[in-house]
């Protein structure tokens, strides 16, 4: 009886995810315990080097500044992408012409665009938001294409035969049959992002997550490594419940009721 | 409303195929009721999304009140698909608020009420059964205060009860609103309950073989005895007309 109402309580999406968490976190700690080595730091070690960093460190100034370079490169990533998107998707002609050049872009390495942006514009912020868009885009245009291929022309030709503006056929009916795949993309965009972010920040900013990292590199500070990571991934969570999942609701409004 | 002059010449879907339509010509009065009857695939739909301006013809020739329009801008023009087309996303009122060119709120309240959905404005489409469904895409096309209301089979594949009020639904709207009414359906029954007139065309390439004028008076009955005797008497006549064919 008190199992089953253990196990009901835990399957609860709240406590089944609490509950994950805390497998994660009893596991991590039982390997450090048992490997017992500065390269496997314990979670009461990284929590320690957290509290450092970010109250006498640069935590929170290189945090804002590498969340500063992900929203920018964010909006310019997905208004590029989705734009060029919409375009290849319902311009055949359009996408014949430019599919080889989507197909390159896709398959540069991300490092390749970051180096030749420092070497073309030099060492500048300019460059590295540059190397992270041209890196993103590529990946949105794919997801958009898909979207606006499958638009349907049965609601397209409601506004026509109804005469509605440009602009409401575009934000009122064409649109939101993208959004679930400017969802997708948003949400792998912004995995996608903060990781390049910290990559171009390594190898030609000095300041941001990917700086801070850097140094600690150089002096094997695996604690300061890992709670810097974690300090992101809970800027990304935050995000993540803040804003894409409202979004998400948003969205989804009269697609998932059942009829009467 | 508006009177109708129509010539089409012929029709392919696409360049090399098959002629679906053919020397395609009548006229329609203003405030009439036409039904069109033909089999299946005989390109009622298209003939329909052609005075819509969704599709072309070659020597395509429509003219509204003697004039050739720049195709239907300049007239108020609503379309029953035969599947309600309604936004997903969007409620009721928005549904309807989208056709039109400035809020009002006031009009729309009124049609919901005159179709039965008063107190479902805010119900998004999937929130409501398909007859529901069938009433707001009725409704959107008499918001608009049509001069012409195309209507694709739109009672189709919903339960005979259903069909029947929505059917005594449209008379009445349509008798409100004065529009003129190019209805297409392939229930004989349907066409004699609703329409001033009937045409009936051909397998592809299809064409008009006959047209016959529904002398009842109205109100009619739904399959009442009157109704069920100039029906017989029209098969007697044309046993084949159904399916195409007036030998």
């Amino acid at each position: 009886m008190l199992l089953t109402s253990l196990l009901s309580v835990f399957m609860s999406p709240i406590y089944g995810r609490l509950l994950m968490l805390i497998i994660l976190a009893s596991t991590w700690q039982g390997i450090a315990w048992f490997v017992n080595s500065a390269d496997f730091p314990s979670l009461f070690i990284v929590l320690d080097s957290f509290i450092y960093h970010f109250f006498q460190g640069d935590m929170l100034v290189n945090l804002m500044v590498t969340l500063n370079r992900v929203i920018i490169s964010f909006i310019i990533a997905m208004i590029l992408g989705v734009f060029i998107g919409i375009l290849m998707g319902t311009s055949k002609r359009l996408n014949q012409l430019s599919d080889t050049l989507l197909i390159i872009a896709l398959n540069i390495p991300a490092l390749v665009t970051i180096l030749l942006c420092y070497i073309w514009f030099g060492l500048v912020e300019s460059a590295a938001i540059m190397a992270v868009v041209i890196n993103k885009v590529p990946t949105v245009v794919v997801m958009i294409r898909e979207g606006a291929r499958v638009v349907d022309d049965d609601l397209l030709n409601v506004a026509k035969v109804y005469k509605l503006s440009l602009s409401k056929t575009f934000f009122k009916v064409f649109l939101p049959q993208l959004y679930p795949y400017i969802m997708a993309s948003a949400r792998a965009g912004l995995s996608l992002i903060w990781k390049i972010v910290l990559v171009v920040e390594l190898l030609g900013r000095s300041d941001g997550v990917g700086f801070a990292l850097n140094t600690l590199f150089q002096f094997f500070d695996i604690a300061g490594i890992l709670a810097y990571t974690f300090a992101f991934i809970s800027i990304v969570l935050v995000i993540e419940n803040l804003l894409f999942k409202p979004l998400d609701k948003l969205i989804a409004r009269g697609v998932h009721h059942d009829s009467t | 409303m508006i009177a109708l002059d129509i010539a089409i010449k012929d029709k392919c879907y696409t360049n090399n195929s098959a002629v679906v339509l053919k020397d395609i010509q009548f006229s329609v009065k203003p405030g009439e009721f036409i039904a069109i009857i033909g089999p299946s695939g005989s390109g009622k739909t298209t003939l329909l999304n052609m005075l819509s301006g969704l599709e072309d013809a070659t020597a395509q020739k429509l003219l509204y009140n003697s004039k050739t329009l720049n195709g239907t801008k300049e007239y108020p023009l609503g379309y029953v698909f035969q599947q309600p087309r309604l936004m997903p996303w969007l409620t009721v009122n928005e549904n309807l608020q989208l056709v039109l060119p400035s809020k009002q709120s006031k009009k729309i309240e009124t049609l919901l009420a005159q179709v039965g959905l008063a107190d479902k404005g805010h119900f998004y489409p999937r929130q409501l059964s398909g007859g529901m469904q069938r009433r707001v895409a009725i409704a959107r096309a008499f918001v608009v205060n049509p001069e012409l209301i195309l209507l694709d089979e739109p009672f189709n594949s919903l339960d005979a009860p259903t069909a029947a009020k929505l059917r005594l639904l449209l008379v009445s709207l349509c008798k409100s609103c004065g529009s003129t009414v190019i209805f297409v359906t392939h229930d004989l029954s349907e066409a004699i309950y609703l329409a001033d007139r009937i045409i009936f065309i051909s397998n592809p390439p299809s064409s008009i073989i006959h047209q016959v004028t529904v002398d009842l008076p109205k109100p009619r009955k739904e399959s009442g005895s009157v109704e069920l005797a100039w029906q017989a008497k029209l098969m007697t006549q044309y046993p084949r007309i159904l399916a195409g064919m007036v030998e």
